[in-house]
């Protein structure tokens, strides 16, 4: 893939599969089956079974402590599973590491762990996906590349809170640090990307900004898993609510067929 | 130090957003800028010492700023610089390695019996030792990266390890002498005047015409300008007060040439950066796919490498490899070194030139001690106070700094 401001070729160690051609053909990008996992004797996900396809949002609702971000780091290779099969594309997959993931074209925005905050905003934003120059022993980070792409980026976002992309993160408020672990997710089109609660935190503004980014997601045919605790939010984006329930899957519902009362219903556990 | 440096961080264990959300309000361009400058400048209250302690010294004794005294005093601070820029790799990880003296002492001793009892050559037996320090550093990494046992318990027990492997090699005699010229010639020999005119030139004219390139892109500032042309003529400066007396030595002309190499490597490659990331925040560097393990590895296998590089310096300097060889204070003086350059102890902020300004300052002391006909002991305390202050000014200046921006003032 080539960097559109400078046609310098982007590093990664594998290559990451393509985004489907039929951007809107809405082909199967992720499933998981049965997957398990145990902290000591907590079961935190109990054969939870899920998949999103392209150009669909998914929404991961559930109450405190019911396992989606449990399930969120699973997928994105943070923890490891005790059980559970994962394909993408139809292809059965191990997700092993946070690389495994990469290479399968995952992309991750975590609620928490998600900055190095010694590094600026642009090293974050690039953070295990450098922009490189050179080759061989003379291979080395293209700063004036990232930096481009970095302030595309955040311009083409509509995001202008962040004044210095050349600050280090410790000095952004919490919801200009968000901006920066949401932005990520947007710097290459990664088929698919999970959102662990990336709204929380950020103010009105910053949250409508999130909600049109994971519009644009579903538009270009990513596949979307957004973990939220905001009906309103998911009613605005989401294709189908899947509802997790003391590491179950409480319910799944179509956003066209369901009402918020009876989400919330599922979510405290009344569901049918 | 360059305007490639880290971007640094002073708020290691400030909880996020506290002083950020207030700044955020009153953000000011100009406050904004000083502060960065600052940050950025880990080698600012280094420097600043370094000048105390010219003036200092010199008012106390004349020969201390003589050429004769600052060449003698580069040589002996590149044994103490090398190990301590090992030791700069990993704090930036935010861990610490406790054995780099004893392997060291150890690959001294191995490079001894190489060529004291093996007779080999010199391009033979240097090699070998080298690999041995990187052996040694890569066990101690394995220990560290993949079994996840503290660095501060592994390089412990590879100090005391190494130390009894060092002492083993060397056997009941104690001592093994290298004479080979070829060794002596490192630390013991220094480049003809004309040689350190050419380099000082090659490098100035270096220096300045990548600032001109730079600007050529439409990037050149005061800020990208001057600092490559006061660089330029430091080492015109260096290089004629060198010539003034022996000539440059050639250890501490090697030394430069790490440092160089390390300064790439740390601020322009992505295992480099790759380094602070891991420093700053670990976990948040594993979620977005930064090898954590490997890094850790590579920078143990590093400092033991660096070690042996010391070791070779102190075979050098010695002409043998004893059973003090890379003993003593060393392993201190060169963690003191670190630390007082500006590398922080928690991770993710310094700069491999904090181990040349620490080495510098740490020798510096010591040599002008030495002039002045003080004692060990005061020496030691001397030291010891100089480490307590270089830190806590350091400290003092951070958190001023980060209140600076909180009330919306600038305290420089």
């Amino acid at each position: 893939m080539l960097n559109e401001g400078t046609g310098r070729r982007l590093r990664r160690r594998r290559p990451v599969p393509p985004p489907p051609g039929d951007p809107l053909g809405g082909g199967e990008a992720l499933r998981v089956v049965a997957v398990t996992k145990w902290f000591g004797s907590v079961q935190a996900l109990d054969q939870v079974s899920m998949a999103v396809n392209h150009g669909e949002v998914v929404a991961l609702v559930g109450d405190n402590g019911a396992g989606k971000s449990t399930l969120v780091n699973v997928i994105a290779g943070v923890t490891a599973p005790d059980a559970g099969e994962f394909y993408v594309h139809g292809e059965q997959v191990a997700i092993r590491s946070t690389d495994d993931a990469a290479t399968f074209g995952i992309r991750t925005v975590h609620q928490e762990q998600t900055l190095a905050d010694n590094l600026d905003v642009v090293e974050n934003l690039f953070l295990g996906r450098e922009l490189c120059r050179g080759v061989g022993p003379l291979e080395r980070v293209d700063f004036a590349a990232m930096r481009q792409r970095a302030q595309a980026m955040l311009s083409g976002l509509g995001i202008t809170t962040i004044a210095d992309i050349g600050s280090p993160v410790a000095q952004l408020s919490g919801g200009q640090r968000q901006t920066v672990a949401v932005g990520r997710a947007t710097l290459e089109n990664y088929p698919i990307v999970l959102l662990d609660e990336p709204t929380s935190g950020l103010g009105v503004a910053e949250c409508q900004r999130v909600m049109e980014l994971v519009l644009r997601l579903r538009a270009q045919g990513a596949a979307t898993v957004i973990v939220s605790q905001n009906i309103d939010e998911i009613f605005e984006v989401a294709d189908r609510i899947v509802v997790l329930h003391l590491g179950k899957v409480g319910a799944v519902f179509r956003r066209a067929d369901t009402t918020p009362e009876e989400v919330v219903g599922a979510v405290m556990g009344m569901a049918s | 130090m360059s305007e490639n440096a880290a971007p640094t961080v002073h708020a290691d264990k400030v909880p996020l957003g506290e002083h950020a959300r207030k700044s955020e309000r009153r953000e000011s361009r100009v406050a904004g800028w000083l502060s960065s400058a600052l940050s950025r400048g880990t080698a600012m209250p280094a420097i600043a010492s370094l000048v105390v302690i010219a003036v200092f010294f010199q008012s106390q004794s004349p020969y201390f700023l003589s050429p004769d005294n600052l060449t003698n005093l580069a040589v002996q601070a590149s044994l103490v610089a090398t190990i301590a820029l090992g030791e700069v790799v990993v704090l930036l990880l935010a861990e610490i390695d406790l054995s780099l003296g004893s392997v060291s002492g150890a690959t001294a001793a191995i490079l001894g019996v190489l060529m004291a009892s093996g007779n080999m050559p010199w391009f033979i037996a240097v090699p070998i030792m080298l690999a041995c320090g990187a052996a040694m550093g890569a066990f101690q990494g394995w220990w560290i990266a993949w079994l996840g046992i503290p660095s501060f318990v592994v390089t412990l027990a590879g100090m005391l390890g190494f130390l009894g492997l060092q002492l083993w090699i060397l056997g009941p005699q104690g001592t093994l002498s290298i004479f080979d010229p070829n060794i002596g010639a490192l630390t013991g020999s220094t480049l003809p005047a004309e040689a350190g005119w050419i380099v000082a030139a090659i490098v100035a004219v270096a220096v300045v015409a990548a600032a001109l390139v730079r600007g050529a892109r439409g990037r050149l500032t005061m800020k990208s300008f001057g600092l490559p042309v006061v660089l330029a003529a430091l080492v015109i400066a260096g290089v004629a007060v060198f010539n003034a007396s022996r000539g440059v030595p050639t250890a501490f002309l090697f030394l430069l040439a790490l440092l160089v190499l390390g300064w790439w490597v740390t601020q322009h490659t992505r295992p480099g950066r790759h380094l602070f990331a891991v420093g700053g925040n670990p976990e948040a560097a594993r979620r977005a796919g930064v090898p954590v393990r490997r890094i850790r590895f590579a920078a143990f296998t590093i400092s033991g490498t660096l070690a042996a590089v010391g070791g070779l310096l102190a075979a050098s300097y010695n002409a043998s490899a004893g059973t003090l060889t890379g003993g003593g204070t060393l392993l201190l003086e060169a963690i003191g070194a670190a630390v007082i350059g500006g590398t922080s102890l928690f991770g993710g902020r310094g700069s491999v030139w904090s181990a040349l300004f620490g080495a510098l300052i740490m020798g510096g002391v010591a040599n002008g001690l030495d002039l002045t006909n003080a004692e060990q002991p005061v020496k030691y305390m001397v030291q010891g106070a100089i480490v307590l202050l270089a830190v806590s000014l350091d400290t003092i200046l951070r958190r001023r700094q980060s209140r600076g921006r909180q009330i919306g003032g600038v305290h420089v």
